[in-house]
């Protein structure tokens, strides 16, 4: 395989890896407002994720450093030409990582007040932005000849982006809610599952919508065909199935069907880009592939080692403290670390 | 003002903020091991009250550090995207196997850690944080092998205007890696070492001596054996400079013209419009016995390197502010000189050994952890202040490495807005480590067996 072409699926891995991963801890801050009535509550919730958060974030990293040393050029452009919505995403990463360190470190209940918010906007941004980025990866943005972004920022900010944000908040919530189903006990997890039921309906409708603009707006008719591949047709039939788990309250098969949709919706994206990276939408001709935005082949030979060394290790022990941490956590002050 | 300038600051203040962190994390990693290793080893309780006290204010520290980590990893790309382009195939390399080996060990192992008191045996429990600790010093190995490129540039060729990598291994084996990565290691254990000896000191003197006399006295033996190391090494990495950036070593001394014996600077004050010291109070000799270990050898001064920077690059202003790199470098040294006397003193007190702990200026101690801080930050600003007008040493400079489609209004209200959260994060990190720090050991609850009735899986 062309090494061009693995570092593309490389960094398509490490994007499922974060979404399917931090998906759900984004979805747990979002609901941390409506799941979360008392302060109790409110510290099971973190603590369902407090073990992961962290480790799921360096999937976001080590995906933005493969970029940075795959494909240069993708990674000058992307983060300078969307400069000010990547500083607000930024900015909501920073308070809510340090909010879940520090907010169960006094017990005013003003300073919790200010870092459950701090938790609750720096989880939907992220949630919100991630959409609109995407989005406007596959809408293309304008890119002049010399791979440099001529847009604004409220290009990046158009309605169908917005209407791809409003998709992936609703599907992290959704996989938020679905993982507390797992990990609280009763007086969580019941009115979680409810939520998670009233959800799925909203995103399907959102993602039909979604996909109907695809079609319309896009020319990824031409990128895809009239028969779209076995992956798009998968990643519907995973959020119905999603869906019927759900309704059956098959906790542990809705969670794992919901994280295989995130997947098979990743993986369609980057299907859809493929080999583009970055649409032009002034010239087709300026867009960023993977051939005219990649390091030499030196050293995407010497990543490719370390890569497949270390990607199998990292997800052996990062799953083993799933492992490690699979039961319910419990509604006791004294064994919450948060 | 303009994109590069306000770039620049920006990168200054979210770097020297993201480096207020990271020395800490590095040496309480250790630190915190060592005590659980001892309380493993010892099976003493009170190595596992010491243990859970410094490691609540390790994670208080490591959580600030990680969330400003985040900016450092996009923000080449967000305000330097044509450096990005012209190093990306080099510098992208180091910094993708910092992310995938060090911060996913740190972090995983880290959350592992914390939740896994009294559910997993001691000796895995300990092993967790050893990696943390290990992950930490991977980490800031790759992100210096990463700086070292841009102070050094080495195992590269110039293709189509863009820097390729030729040899990885030449990357790895930069000479100045392997002066600037023991440097700033033993910097991050100082820095631990006097945090851990202000904050015992400050127990001590409210009479709880058992948990802190003890952890003073580990601080005060590391911290005499790192900041030996920090200086011993910080000679031959000065050395190096010499060899390697003669400019920055130029600045840093206020040494205009090329002289052999060359004579260290006592106190300077410049002129840098017209190139000449207005007050200048040398000693003869000692720079060049400095820089070569005997007392002649020429070191060369910013007039001449500046004619010969002219000819090689073409016209342009090649002498960083010596203002700044004259008196960084007077800090870093001055403080580290400081530590080095205030370890030593307390290393000698720990030897003698005391029932209670206490000596004279012990009242002090709290005031010092201030001072590694000082020196951490200085010596970055030098590092990187006296390799301008360069990025990259020779290859690219500050004023082409920009992002050419930012605005002043778009850095600015960046610049603003990490300003201000990153000023009020501080007050709030402050404020708890402060009240965790004076609260002790008592008030915090001992972690229990777990009540609930899950099993320990690994017993």
């Amino acid at each position: 395989m062309e090494l061009n072409v693995l570092w593309f699926i490389l960094i398509a891995v490490l994007y499922i890896g974060y979404f399917v991963l931090e998906g759900f801890d984004f979805g747990v801050g979002i609901l941390l407002p409506f799941l979360g009535k008392t302060d109790l509550k409110r510290r099971v919730m973190i603590n369902t994720i407090g073990p992961h958060w962290d480790g799921n974030e360096v999937w976001l990293l080590t995906a933005g450093g493969a970029t940075f040393a795959a494909f240069p050029q993708w990674y000058a452009t992307l983060f300078s030409g969307f400069y000010l919505p990547l500083f607000l995403m930024l900015m909501a990463l920073i308070v809510r990582g340090v909010a879940f360190e520090f907010r169960g470190k006094d017990d005013n209940p003003r300073w919790r007040a200010l870092w459950d918010g701090c938790i609750f906007f720096g989880s939907l941004v992220p949630a919100l932005l991630w959409g609109v980025a995407f989005t406007n990866f596959i809408k293309g943005v304008p890119i002049d000849a010399n791979m440099m972004y001529t847009g604004g920022f409220w290009n990046l900010l158009n309605p169908f982006a917005l209407l791809g944000g409003v998709v992936s908040v609703l599907a992290f919530t959704l996989h938020g809610a679905i993982f507390l189903t797992l990990k609280t006990d009763e007086e969580i997890s019941t009115p979680a599952r409810a939520i998670a039921n009233r959800l799925w309906l909203p995103l399907m409708l959102a993602l039909l919508a979604y996909t109907v603009v695809l079609y319309l707006t896009t020319d990824v008719i031409n990128r895809l065909g009239w028969n779209p591949g076995v992956v798009p047709i998968f990643t519907v039939i995973a959020f119905l199935v999603t869906g019927w788990f759900l309704r059956q309250k098959r906790d542990g098969w809705s969670f794992v069907v919901m994280a295989a949709s995130i997947a098979l919706a990743v993986i369609t994206i980057f299907r859809i880009l493929f080999p583009t990276v970055l649409v032009s939408s002034t010239d087709p001709a300026f867009s960023l592939t993977i051939y005219n935005s990649s390091s030499s082949d030196y050293t995407l030979s010497v990543m490719s080692t370390i890569a497949l060394i270390f990607v199998p290790i990292v997800l052996a022990y990062q799953g083993w403290t799933y492992w490690v941490f699979r039961k319910r956590v419990k509604s006791n002050p004294q064994d919450l670390h948060y | 003002m303009s994109v590069v300038t306000l770039s620049q600051i920006q990168f200054a203040v979210t770097t020297i903020y993201h480096f207020f962190f990271v020395p800490l994390t590095l040496g309480l990693a250790v630190l915190v091991a060592i005590m659980e290793t001892m309380y493993v080893r010892t099976n003493n309780e009170m190595y596992k009250r010491m243990t859970q006290f410094w490691g609540k204010l390790f994670l208080i520290n490591f959580a600030m550090g990680v969330v400003t980590g985040i900016v450092q990893e996009f923000q080449f790309g967000m305000n330097w995207s044509e450096y990005s382009r012209f190093v990306g195939d080099i510098f992208g390399a180091p910094l993708a196997i910092e992310a995938l080996l060090a911060f996913f060990l740190e972090s995983t192992f880290l959350g592992f850690w914390v939740f896994s008191w009294e559910r997993v045996s001691r000796r895995l429990h300990l092993a967790a944080i050893w990696l943390v600790a290990i992950g930490s010093s991977l980490s800031a190995l790759w992100i210096l092998i990463a700086n070292s490129f841009m102070q050094q540039p080495v195992g590269f060729a110039i293709e189509n205007g863009r820097a390729v990598m030729t040899s990885f291994l030449a990357l790895i084996q930069n000479a100045n890696v392997w002066v600037q990565f023991p440097h700033v290691i033993f910097s991050g254990f100082t820095t631990a070492a006097f945090f851990v000896m202000g904050i015992s000191a400050y127990h001590l003197l409210r009479g709880k001596p058992e948990v802190f006399k003890r952890s003073f006295q580990i601080a005060a033996v590391f911290g005499s054996f790192s900041i030996l190391m920090v200086i011993l090494i910080g000679h031959s990495q000065a050395q190096h400079m010499v060899q390697t950036q003669p400019m920055k070593m130029a600045a840093a001394e206020a040494l205009w013209e090329t002289s052999d014996p060359a004579s260290l600077s006592i106190f300077t004050i410049t002129d840098q419009k017209t190139g000449k010291n207005t007050i200048d109070i040398r000693i003869p000799k000692v720079l060049s016995l400095l820089s070569y270990n005997r007392l002649s050898g020429e070191v060369r001064g910013m007039t001449d390197l500046q004619a010969e920077f002219e000819q090689k690059y073409g016209a342009g202003n090649y002498i960083p502010s010596v203002f700044i790199n004259y008196w960084s470098f007077r800090i870093m040294v001055g403080v580290g000189f400081l530590m080095a006397a205030i370890a030593a003193y307390a290393l000698y007190n720990v030897l003698r050994n005391k029932p209670d702990g206490k000596f004279k200026f012990l009242n002090l101690f709290p005031f010092f952890i201030i001072l590694p801080y000082l020196s951490n930050s200085t010596g970055w600003i030098l590092t990187e202040m006296g390799r301008q007008p360069w990025v990259v040493y020779g290859l690219l400079k500050t004023e082409d490495a920009f992002s050419p489609n930012l605005t002043p209004g778009m850095v600015l209200t960046s610049l603003i807005g990490f300003t201000l959260v990153y000023g009020l994060l501080l007050v709030a990190d402050v404020y708890l480590l402060a009240r965790y720090a004076k609260a002790g050991v008592e008030s915090a609850p001992q972690i229990a067996k777990r009540t609930t009735d899950e099993e320990a899986y690994w017993e």
